[in-house]
């Protein structure tokens, strides 16, 4: 069987397709959004291109090789977010990012995919299900790191770090006793915790369930993000003519709150659309992980995946007023080079366990 | 990778499996309950998001009417909206506001106070509105800037309409004028109506006719942007501009009384005894409304307030004198009407009347008295005593019942705001406001016009136009007639309300008249200086008394002070055979009516029956221009 020039690149092209689709679409919206601003959208098409470039790149590396400079990466990871922790001591101030000149670098970044990679790593040295030694020791790792970013503080990027990490756990088969245990405490300490927060600190919390009780403040954004994707309806007001966007009433509009403009623009068939492409990818991704030939490589492309799903399902509930409010792009559309050179590697990571499996008959 | 320990690899393969079939079932239940979530936002209430996102674009916002004109019976604009220039600044478009200041003052004088006013008003405005930081341009400053306006982004002249008086102090007390509105304006006026407007009639016709003068304001909707700047109009209801007003008056009949009152303070008010149309309104002294319109400042305010002569107060409509010797004509006419009396019945006056059994002395105004006197000559010559025995006669209810009719003790309901209603005295009010009962002297003194009675300059000029028509008394009207949206464009003139007082025979009133042309022509009249043969008078001239003469002291003018001086009085109408026009004249402290009061009402007769229309309506016109 001659080598496809698919595997000889380590692309996959299912995956390559519906990633460019939502792409093409991120750029038509950040066009709208932008109020047809072309400048941004060239912008953002230089990052698309580099995210590709460093998606191919990570491709070549073949999962053998992640699967070595999985511990060096997590330490790396773990020092910058200590650095970052330290200047923002400094610069009294809080601080996520390290100025290298040209750009500006986010250890926290790199930890969503060092953390998945260190945890797989870990686990698939021993016999799964991981004992219960084991799975302790798991969510220490995943701990450094997730409350490195949490004290920035950055609570979106702490929460898919963590998420990342559990996921691996969950995938590895850690045992429903272990996750009912776990998922009690949390329930259990929530209202202990409750009860430590400071008066304002509750407000905020209450604000973020009940936007509707501070219209101009806090409650602004989710109500003018729920007034544009209302008015979409089922048809939307067309490309371009959405009232909500163009006239300004919604804020964050090219970022965060991109998914409201998509929303109110193209109505409920385009949000079916971009849920539709968005489920080919992480089903594509769960089937890659599924078709991988080692522990390792499961683990890792099923935890990437299935971050990539929070990814969507926290921007999503969080402009359609289900979640709180906090800071989560809308992965491969919202404006914005950081998260999408990311998801970009991860996808790399994803082909690269795909096109180097070995040609053997298991 | 190289498993250092056993690993059963199809058991971890099996277990992975399970879990991310588990995954993927999540995910979509995840991504269902997201669907469900739009589903509900997009189609379930999507009337509720499009109705809050419409009202989110979309301002209604309010275009001023503009004020109907008001004209008088030439024609003549009495007041009218100019446009006045502003030069205002849009702060956000401003770099460097003292550059800018520095610039435009080589162009236009702005003072410091207009600096302090602008940041004042900018605070309550947003950045993209235009703020006004010089109002008032002269045209040279309007050029000036025109000129060279390329230089400026930030600054641009806008205009407004405000209401201007051409002959503001003329007409002041006709017309009124308009101001800001207030708080206190706010709460009797639709306020949608005025969202647009910024004055309001105070006081005068332009307050009476404020429902007709406004107009309708129309609307424009627009699309706004989150911060509220307009982007664009999406439909617009253009305002219905208010209603003109087409007044009785006569410009130069009213300029030729204000001539006539010259310095003294006092009222005119000349009707057209035929329409009860107010020909002339005058009430000295007088003010101009035009610094009311802009904002009087407080100094300007208390100085009218403040002024002895009182300037804002309208004599004319409000002022409420003893009517003196002018009531005579009507208490003649009573006693012939009520038969108590015939107009050739003689009566001896010997300068006093006394009251039966009482030693007090009713004095009359002639030390010796008129002797054998008739009705003829007791009006010429305004003897008192004759009216004491005639007011005696028919008694205080009698009077009251006749005089009434007239107009006296009640107002005359005349389409200016603030009317006054004068004082007619009664039995039943003395008991009810007073609580005392009525004395027999109080009827003599009312039958020449003294003690309680009071009477407005209105509502005398109003029942001598009565008693010109010989009962038909009509409700006096500054205001003919109105043009407008609701017309259609035609001139529609007000409805005449007229009541005809019932008669015993209009014998009485040619009687009453025939002697009141008397107090003009014959040799004894009291206003014989002023007969003239080019058409004929019927008057009657009265001296309203200020200041009380003890018994037994005379009154002597040159003693007291001009303040204590009696009021001059002269009711009349002219001509009598097909009467054009009745006056009455109150002069404060004038002294006696036939000197005083009779010669301004003989030039404003003269004015209105001798000019022929041309020529006056030319002077005017003149005058106007030169304004």
């Amino acid at each position: 069987m001659p080598p496809k020039i698919s595997n000889k690149l380590h692309i996959d092209w299912p995956l390559l397709t519906g990633i460019i689709l939502v792409c093409l679409w991120g750029l038509v919206i950040i066009y709208s959004a932008s109020d047809k601003n072309l400048d941004m959208m060239a912008r953002q098409l230089m990052r698309i291109s580099l995210g590709f470039g460093i998606m191919l790149f990570i491709a070549q590396i073949s999962p053998e090789h992640l699967y070595r400079i999985s511990l060096n990466l997590f330490g790396g990871a773990i020092f910058m977010l200590l650095i970052v922790l330290a200047l923002g001591v400094i610069g009294k101030g809080a601080q996520r990012w390290i100025d290298l000149g040209i750009m500006r670098f986010q250890p926290s970044e790199l930890a969503k995919i060092a953390v998945p990679m260190m945890i797989a790593q870990y686990l698939s040295e021993q016999q799964l299900p991981p004992s219960n030694t084991l799975i302790f020791k798991a969510l220490a790792m995943i701990l450094i790191p997730v409350l490195l970013i949490a004290k920035q503080p950055d609570l979106g990027t702490a929460l898919l770090v963590g998420s990342s990490g559990i996921f691996v756990l969950f995938l590895a088969g850690i045992s429903w006793q272990m996750i009912s245990i776990f998922a009690g405490s949390l329930i259990a300490l929530a209202p202990i915790v409750w009860t430590m927060l400071h008066k304002y600190q509750k407000k905020r919390v209450l604000m973020l369930l009940f936007p509707e009780s501070d219209p101009l403040g806090a409650g602004y954004h989710i109500i003018q993000s729920k007034i544009a994707i209302g008015s979409g309806g089922l048809h939307g007001k067309g490309w371009l003519h959405g009232t909500q966007s163009h006239l300004d009433f919604l804020p964050e509009r090219h970022t965060d709150f991109i998914f409201a403009v998509l929303a109110e623009e193209f109505g409920l068939i385009g949000v079916i659309v971009l849920i539709g492409l968005y489920s080919f990818i992480i089903f594509r991704g769960l089937y890659i992980a599924n078709q991988a030939q080692d522990t390792y490589g499961r683990l890792l492309s099923g935890s990437l995946t299935l971050v990539f799903f929070v990814y969507i399902f926290v921007n999503i509930g969080m402009v359609s007023g289900m979640l709180p409010v906090v800071g989560v792009p809308l992965p491969l559309i919202s404006y914005g080079g950081t998260s999408l050179v990311t998801i970009m590697a991860a996808f790399g990571i994803i082909m690269s366990i795909h096109t180097h499996r070995k040609l053997l008959i298991a | 990778m190289i498993g250092e320990v056993f690993k059963d690899y199809r058991q971890e393969r099996k277990l992975f499996t399970n879990r991310t079939i588990l995954s993927g079932m999540i995910i979509i239940l995840c991504f269902l309950g997201i669907l469900i979530r739009l589903i509900w936002l997009q189609v379930q209430s999507y009337d509720h998001f499009q109705t809050l996102s419409q009202g989110n674009r979309i301002r209604l916002e309010p275009i001023p009417p503009i004020r109907g004109l008001i004209y008088e019976t030439h024609s003549i604009v009495l007041a009218k909206n100019l446009p006045a220039y502003a030069l205002e600044l849009i702060p956000e478009k401003i770099t460097n506001f003292n550059n800018t200041i520095a610039k435009l003052r080589k162009l236009i004088s702005i003072s410091d106070n207009d600096i302090k006013r602008f940041k004042k008003l900018r605070r309550h405005k947003r950045r993209f509105d235009s703020v006004p930081i010089r109002t008032q341009l002269t045209e040279e400053e309007i050029a000036s800037f025109a000129v060279n306006s390329y230089q400026f982004r930030e600054a641009s002249i806008q205009v407004k309409f405000i209401r201007h008086y051409p002959v503001s102090k003329l007409t002041a007390h006709v017309l009124g004028y308009v101001g800001r509105i207030n708080r206190r304006d706010l709460k009797r006026i639709d306020s949608s109506q005025y969202s647009g407007t910024s004055h309001i009639g105070k006081i005068g016709l332009e307050k009476t006719y404020e429902h007709l003068l406004h107009g309708q304001v129309g609307t424009k909707h627009v699309e706004i942007n989150a911060r509220g700047r307009v982007l664009r109009t999406l439909e617009s209801h253009p305002a219905l501009p208010g209603h003109d007003l087409f007044l009785y008056l006569d410009l130069g009949l009213q300029e030729e009384a204000s001539r006539a009152l010259g310095q003294e303070n006092g009222a005119l008010v000349a009707i057209d005894p035929r329409t009860g149309g107010i020909l002339a309104f005058v009430s000295h002294p007088t003010y101009d409304t035009n610094l009311f319109v802009t904002g009087i400042s407080h100094k300007s305010y208390n100085k009218l307030l403040h002024s002895p002569d009182r300037p804002l107060y309208n004599r004319a409509l409000r002022g409420q004198y003893p009517p003196g010797s002018t009531i005579k004509p009507f208490v003649a006419l009573a006693g012939l009407e009520t038969e108590a009396i015939q107009a050739k019945d003689q009566i001896f006056c010997p300068g006093y009347y006394q009251l039966p059994g009482h030693k007090h002395k009713f004095r009359g105004w002639k030390r010796h008295g008129h002797g054998m006197i008739n009705l003829n000559g007791a009006i010429a010559q305004s003897c008192d005593i004759y009216f004491y025995v005639l007011a005696r006669n028919l008694g205080v209810d009698t009077l009251h019942a006749f005089l009434s009719k007239f107009g006296f003790g009640r107002k005359t309901n005349i389409d200016l705001v603030g009317e006054l209603g004068g004082l007619l005295p009664s039995k039943a009010w003395k008991l009810k406001r007073r609580k005392a009962p009525w004395y027999p002297g109080e009827t003599l003194i009312l039958g020449i016009g003294q003690g309680y009675m009071l009477a407005t300059p209105l509502q005398l000029a109003s029942a001598t136009a009565t008693l010109a028509t010989k009962g038909r008394f009509i409700t006096p009207r500054i205001v003919r007639a109105y043009r407008g949206p609701t017309t259609n464009g035609t001139i529609k003139e007000f409805p005449k309300k007229t009541i005809q007082i019932a008669k015993q025979t209009t014998q009485h009133w040619s009687e009453v008249i025939t002697a009141m042309r008397q107090v003009v022509e014959s040799s004894q009249g009291t206003a014989k200086s002023i007969f003239t043969n080019a058409y004929s008078i019927a008057g009657k001239t009265g001296t309203a008394q200020v200041f009380t003469v003890r018994q037994n002291e005379t009154y002597d003018e040159s003693k007291i002070s001009k303040k204590m001086r009696d009021h001059a009085l002269f009711v009349a109408f002219a001509p009598i055979e097909n009467p054009r026009i009745a006056v009455a004249i109150l002069v404060e402290n004038g002294g006696h009516g036939g000197a005083v009061a009779a010669p301004i009402a003989r030039r404003v007769m003269d004015h209105h029956l001798l000019r022929d229309e041309s020529s006056k309506t030319q002077d005017i016109l003149l005058q106007d221009t030169a304004d």
